[in-house]
């Protein structure tokens, strides 16, 4: 192997996220847009397991909202012929994350499972995480949020609260895939079982258009949903191989 | 002052720099007091109730989460770029007419660096744990992120900011020495501490000639880096419009060019009240001229290929981008920094013009309104236009912000007012190099 070769493979491995060859899980979501109503359960699911503050009206018109999924709404043509498309959008978990090699402290960074994790203790607030993620689905928090007694009483106690001057995002319901490796230890078996853990947003879709998995096992659900010809991902042109897939919306009467 | 009709004498550059230094107006404790009290009032008192109740206090919203504090930021870092990078250039091409000025550009520097360092202290969300992005050892075995583009930044930012105070305090280690002989009391104490025991040998000039140029060979490579690596900061991400090749140099000449005007304002300031008409000479505005009028044509150039690349590419994000730059909310911003460093700056091209010091002063003003106005266009309008067109936004600047960038201006020239009473703000013995030797009584000049 030639100097050059070397050196350009050891970047290549510096470059990737986490210094993984292979994920011992590897977490994807695939989000069936011919399925998705825009209801939006799940942004709501995911504030009530996460912890998510309601951040109130003026905040939200400050455009301050705290989703970690959000229903991305596009209007096609123009009125009569016109159509709405709904994108959930949440964190991709890219393979090749930009907001990871950007933060200085390593605050996020990519863990064995293939996931895009954010250390809240360890978060500056440097925000540059946000400005080099191309998805916009990171969000800050820009005060310390409070609960009104008692909504106190039902924030998640799996889930840290977080505080003013931190980074947060999507973590795929961290603690739920935590709480299913605990389980799958106990029975005595080494590896989570298909449809064993499913995070909020995935186990609350009425439609059932958000499959989760783990795309390393090849029979699983989501295995089967990324070989669909359907299947894209968002942004693809930017190399940030995402651990999200879409599968295109079917359009009876597309030209 | 001496009378402008004598000619300038060894004794007198002595006896002038050292009353810039002892003698203080009411004047003086008027405008510190000033400086001082808006950089309480209008940086630190909304700093105070920003780490009180958070980031929110300040305009940012969810898809530009970056503001004017980093705009601000690169605002410092580029009007410190011209102190220490034009004194070391001008010094190793053995230009004479530097020598009057650059003690006070270099301070320039040095007190740039420093309110651009508190600017990110004031824009990250958690500045109690900012040493976390400084590599040191700690119990919880945690380097700082090396491929960081930030991370890079805290070193060439900490590393500028040593080198460059090694170099001015080095060079005025001889000033320092020549005040020590002519103040008396506590000021006498604490210049014989800052002169190192300066006695003026043979053995002394030349190692210190010899360290100063080995530190401004050393600088000059130092600087240039410096403001690319601020530039990755933008141009290492994928946000369009800020993903570019062009932005090392571009951010490097915008740095060298708001500082030359900065130098300019600083200059006239302390020709004007601190007395130094016979140091500070119109030729020294007709130089500077001369750097400005060339810098502002690099940047002009530089512009145009960013926005031809940019169009050229084709590519949708892009030119929604450039299109909000051109033409969105922000246009007029972008329209007036044209006008003022592109345009304005081309007055230059007649001496009369260079050699006028007021319009000189506004000129070198309003150059660096409009740097100001690239660099917030840069954070304003590139986040707002990404890739998501559901994701897009406005940002406008908070009070608690506007406040700020007041203040830290004000910051600015406090720290630079301390600075004229205690360091020799001219070259003593750098000036007296450009003079001719002194003359015995009725004796022609060298017998």
């Amino acid at each position: 192997m030639s100097l050059i070769d070397r050196f350009t493979n050891s970047w290549a491995k510096f470059r990737k996220p986490g210094y993984y060859e292979e994920f011992d899980y590897a977490w994807t979501m695939s989000v069936d847009l011919d399925r998705c109503s825009g209801c939006g359960a799940c942004v709501t699911a995911c504030q009530a397991e996460n912890n998510l503050p309601t951040v109130g009206e003026d905040e939200m018109a400050r455009g301050r909202e705290m989703t970690w999924i959000r229903i991305e709404r596009y209007w096609e043509g123009e009125f009569p012929n016109i159509k709405l498309r709904f994108i959930p959008m949440m964190c991709q978990h890219c393979d090749t994350a930009p907001c990871e090699t950007v933060c200085p402290v390593s605050a996020t960074y990519h863990n064995q499972d293939g996931l895009n994790t954010q250390v809240y203790n360890r978060c500056i607030g440097t925000r540059s995480c946000a400005v080099y993620c191309p998805y916009e689905v990171r969000y800050f928090n820009y005060y310390d949020h409070h609960w009104d007694s008692p909504l106190e009483q039902q924030l998640n106690p799996d889930v840290t609260v977080r505080e003013k001057g931190v980074m947060e995002k999507c973590t795929f319901c961290i603690q739920r895939i935590r709480q299913a490796k605990d389980h799958a230890k106990d029975d005595g078996r080494r590896r989570i079982l298909d449809g064993e853990v499913q995070p909020a947003c995935a186990q609350t879709c009425p439609t059932e258009a958000l499959v989760f998995g783990n795309r390393n096992d090849p029979g699983s659900e989501i295995a089967k949903s990324l070989e669909n010809p359907r299947a894209y991902h968002v942004l693809k042109e930017l190399n940030t191989d995402s651990s999200v897939t879409y599968l295109k919306k079917v359009d009876a009467d597309a030209s | 002052m001496q009378a402008d009709t004598r000619e300038l004498q060894f004794a007198d550059v002595n006896d002038d720099v050292v009353r810039s230094i002892v003698q203080t107006g009411t004047k003086y404790y008027v405008t510190l007091a000033i400086a001082f009290g808006v950089t309480l009032a209008c940086f630190m008192f909304p700093w105070f109730y920003q780490l009180y109740y958070g980031i929110g206090a300040a305009g940012n919203n969810h898809p530009a989460v970056w503001g004017t504090y980093l705009a601000s930021f690169i605002f410092w870092i580029g009007l410190s770029h011209s102190g220490t990078l034009l004194s070391c250039v001008l010094h190793i091409t053995n230009s004479a007419w530097r020598k009057a000025i650059y003690r006070s550009a270099e301070a320039m520097t040095l007190f740039s660096l420093m309110v651009a360092a508190t600017m990110v202290m004031v824009h990250v969300g958690r500045p109690w744990f900012i040493h976390w992005a400084i590599p040191y050892p700690n119990q919880m075995e945690m380097w700082p992120n090396f491929r960081s583009p930030l991370m890079f930044d805290v070193m060439a930012i900490t590393t500028y900011l040593t080198g460059s105070s090694i170099f001015i305090y080095m060079g005025s280690i001889p000033d320092f020495a020549a005040v020590r002989d002519r103040t008396t009391g506590w000021r006498h104490h604490m210049y014989v501490l800052f002169s190192l025991g300066w006695r003026g040998t043979d053995t002394q000039w030349h190692r210190l000639g010899w360290a100063y140029t080995f530190l401004a060979v050393l600088i000059i490579p130092l600087a240039v880096s410096v403001h690319s690596i601020v530039s990755w900061d933008f141009a290492m991400s994928i946000v369009p419009s800020l993903h570019q090749t062009i932005f090392a140099p571009y951010f490097v000449v915008g740095a060298i060019y708001s500082g030359t005007a900065g130098i300019v304002t600083v200059m006239f300031m302390l020709r004007k009240y601190m007395g130094f008409e016979q140091y500070i000479k119109p030729m020294h505005f007709d130089n500077l001229g001369k750097l400005l009028l060339v810098l502002s044509l690099i940047w002009t150039y530089i512009n145009i290929v960013e926005v031809f690349t940019g169009w050229f590419s084709g590519a949708s994000g892009e030119i929604e981008a450039l299109k909000y730059r051109l033409f969105g909310f922000y246009a007029v911003l972008y329209w007036e920094m044209i006008l003022f460093c592109a345009v304005a700056p081309l007055l230059m091209i007649s001496k009369r013009f260079r050699t006028s010091l007021v319009p000189m002063l506004f000129l070198s003003i309003a150059i660096n309104i409009g740097m100001y106005t690239e660099r917030f266009l840069i954070v304003a309008t590139s986040q707002p236009r990404q890739y998501l067109p559901d994701a897009w936004g406005l940002y406008i600047p908070s009070i608690v912000e506007i406040s700020i960038i007041v203040g830290s201006l004000a910051m600015f020239v406090t720290l630079f007012l301390i600075f004229v009473k205690i360091y020799p703000s001219v070259s003593i013995y750098e000036v007296k190099e450009t003079m001719d030797m002194p003359k015995r009584k009725g004796a022609p000049h060298g017998q």
